[in-house]
């Protein structure tokens, strides 16, 4: 029988996105288990939020995540708007889509990019940062910031779409209608990085369903789920919006990292026809119920209940619960179910039966991403652990290297 | 081999390497947006390596969790002496939004020593930037010291 091993990952990788740790179990090259922890950068958010009133925690619960912070903005001040039933003035609604929609952009091409990246194929990684940049300058455009813009607020948005950004956003989508298709072209073209991404990490529908995947990991699966459909937010009920799921493009779901991929860059496409859409149909009016932060401030206060919100995050349903209670400034309690943990439970799932090598792009596959550093670990058959030290790996490899000559 | 001709050998390019401790991520993509093209550091000579052992600079996001602490201090003691840490963001200087949270070892200068301080939440890449370049002055002087106390000590 051959020897296993247990391999350590993380909680810290090169340089992009969050420390999350994971052991995998290896037969040779091959894993065969997996677990992960979860956990490293766990700040207390929600308890923190106890000692804030919903204006201040708008803020922090941008900083949740740095790069879907809109959707969490957007989920928290949903569940605000219900607690507290405050209307939306339909022009805030039409920007906080585009906003929505600007950010998915954004996130699904640093994923894609970031993806080439883990397999090597680095003028790719370029040439999709590249793409981003342009995306970037209009959030600039809108809000002055390229991330954490900082654009929602309780009852309507902070920014209005002026006529230079409106043309900032017809510039970006004649840009991308041009230049996003090369990119796609080059990457699925590439025999090498079908070979690297085919049949990696799958994930098949029904796993999928059990495992309570979201977003574009269970689409890719071939799951028909998005809530911009099922359940419409914002200006989404205005447009026909369709879950981009593989088989309608190629026939069948295979549910790997290669069809998590495939679906994002029709994301893209499909976030860029909402946009026209958006931009089309921009009503006129008002983008704040109310201006005076002292005044809405006043009114939740006396608010009494509990609202919940669902929105599509770029990841997938982002869920936030907020409780208010009458006479409390405060938020008196918050949940926030972001959708990566949704996802991570089928992490296991999608190592299973691959090689080591594909370890970080399976990890990378549901957008979060680390890999491999430091120290190892061997666990014997019967399962007692030891660390390897450096005198001790020496030593191995001389015996192999004796072996190898025949000594 | 002497310990100056060591440092002489030392290449100027400054390799950097990153640590996440906790941070919201924002400031960890404007760290990879700084070696995307259009602001493209490694014309400057300066790349990310993937690990601290063969980095010059570690650059440290985030408000240091209590589960990151150890890990923060480890990867430190990696990085190769003349080193340079570099605090990029607001809640890595002071905590930021994250203040009074019960969960945090940090700011970023109680668990490790920071030499530049970048701010902003995220700092642009502009920024970010000026961070590094800052701190290769600061290398090239704590390499001066430590040339000279080698021969002082021979
Ligand atoms: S400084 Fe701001 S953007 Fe940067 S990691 Fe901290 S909270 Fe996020």
């Amino acid at each position: 029988m051959e020897k296993k091993y247990k391999i350590p990952i993380g909680p810290v990788h090169v340089g992009l996105k969050e420390p999350i740790t994971a052991w995998l179990d290896l037969e040779g090259e091959k894993i065969v288990g997996a677990t992960v922890r979860p956990g490293a950068i766990h700040r207390g958010i929600e308890y923190m939020a106890r000692d804030r009133n919903p204006i201040q925690v708008i803020y922090l619960s941008e900083r949740i995540c740095g790069i879907c912070s809109f959707s969490h903005i957007m989920a928290f001040v949903r569940a605000v708007e219900d607690a507290a039933t405050i209307p939306v003035p339909p022009r805030a609604q039409y920007i906080r889509t585009l906003v929505l929609e600007l950010e998915r952009l954004h996130s699904h091409m640093l994923w894609a990019g970031v993806a080439c990246y883990t397999i090597g194929f680095d003028s790719a990684f370029h040439l999709g940062m590249v793409l981003r940049e342009k995306v970037m300058d209009v959030l600039e455009a809108l809000s002055g910031n390229r991330v954490n813009y900082g654009v929602g607020t309780v009852g309507g948005v902070r920014w209005d779409i002026t006529p230079a950004v409106a043309k900032s956003v017809k510039d970006m989508l004649r840009y991308y209608r041009r230049e996003f298709s090369p990119f796609y072209d080059v990457v699925t073209g590439d025999p090498i990085a079908l070979a690297r991404m085919r049949n990696v990490g799958v994930l098949t529908y029904e796993e999928a369903v059990r495992h309570t995947a979201v977003g574009p990991t269970a689409r890719a699966s071939g799951v028909r789920c998005d809530l911009r459909k099922t359940s419409p937010y914002e200006a989404y009920g205005d447009f026909s919006v369709e879950a981009i799921v593989p088989q309608d493009f190629y026939g069948k779901a295979y549910g790997d990292v290669f069809d998590r991929f495939l679906v994002r860059v029709h994301e893209v496409y499909q976030s860029l026809e909402i946009i026209d859409h958006v931009m089309e149909g921009l009503p006129e009016g008002e983008i704040l119920w109310e201006k005076n932060l002292n005044k809405v401030l006043a009114y939740t206060k006396k608010a009494e209940g509990t609202g919940i919100a669902s929105i599509e995050a770029p990841r997938g349903d982002d869920t936030h619960v907020v409780h208010l209670a009458a006479g409390d400034e405060n938020v008196t309690w918050w949940k926030v179910r972001a959708p990566t943990y949704a996802n991570a439970v089928s992490w296991p799932l999608m190592f299973r039966n691959n090689e080591l090598a594909d370890a970080p792009l399976i990890i990378n596959s549901i957008d979060p991403c680390i890999s491999c550093m430091e120290r190892m670990l061997i666990t014997d058959a019967s399962g007692e652990k030891s660390v390897v030290t450096r005198t001790e790996l020496l030593d191995k490899c001389r015996e192999k290297t004796r072996r190898l000559m025949g000594k | 081999m002497k310990l100056e001709k060591y440092l002489e050998i030392l290449p100027k390019s400054l390799w950097v390497t990153t640590c996440n401790s906790g941070s919201c991520n924002g400031c960890d993509i404007e760290i990879v947006a700084t070696i995307s093209p259009r602001y493209d550091i490694e014309r400057l000579g300066m790349k990310l390596v993937g690990t601290p052992r063969h980095a010059d600079v570690l650059v440290v996001t985030g408000p240091v969790t209590k589960y990151m602490t150890e890990r923060l201090r480890r990867i430190y003691e990696q990085v190769p002496d003349p080193k340079v840490v570099i605090a990029v963001g607001n809640c890595g200087a002071s905590g930021d939004v994250f203040y009074k949270s019960y969960n945090l070892d940090g700011p970023i200068d109680r668990i490790i020593p920071v030499d530049v301080y970048v701010h902003g939440c995220p700092p642009r890449p502009e920024a970010i930037i000026e961070g590094v370049a800052k701190a290769v002055l600061k290398l090239e002087r704590l390499r001066k010291d430590l040339v000279k106390a080698s021969v002082e000590g021979a």
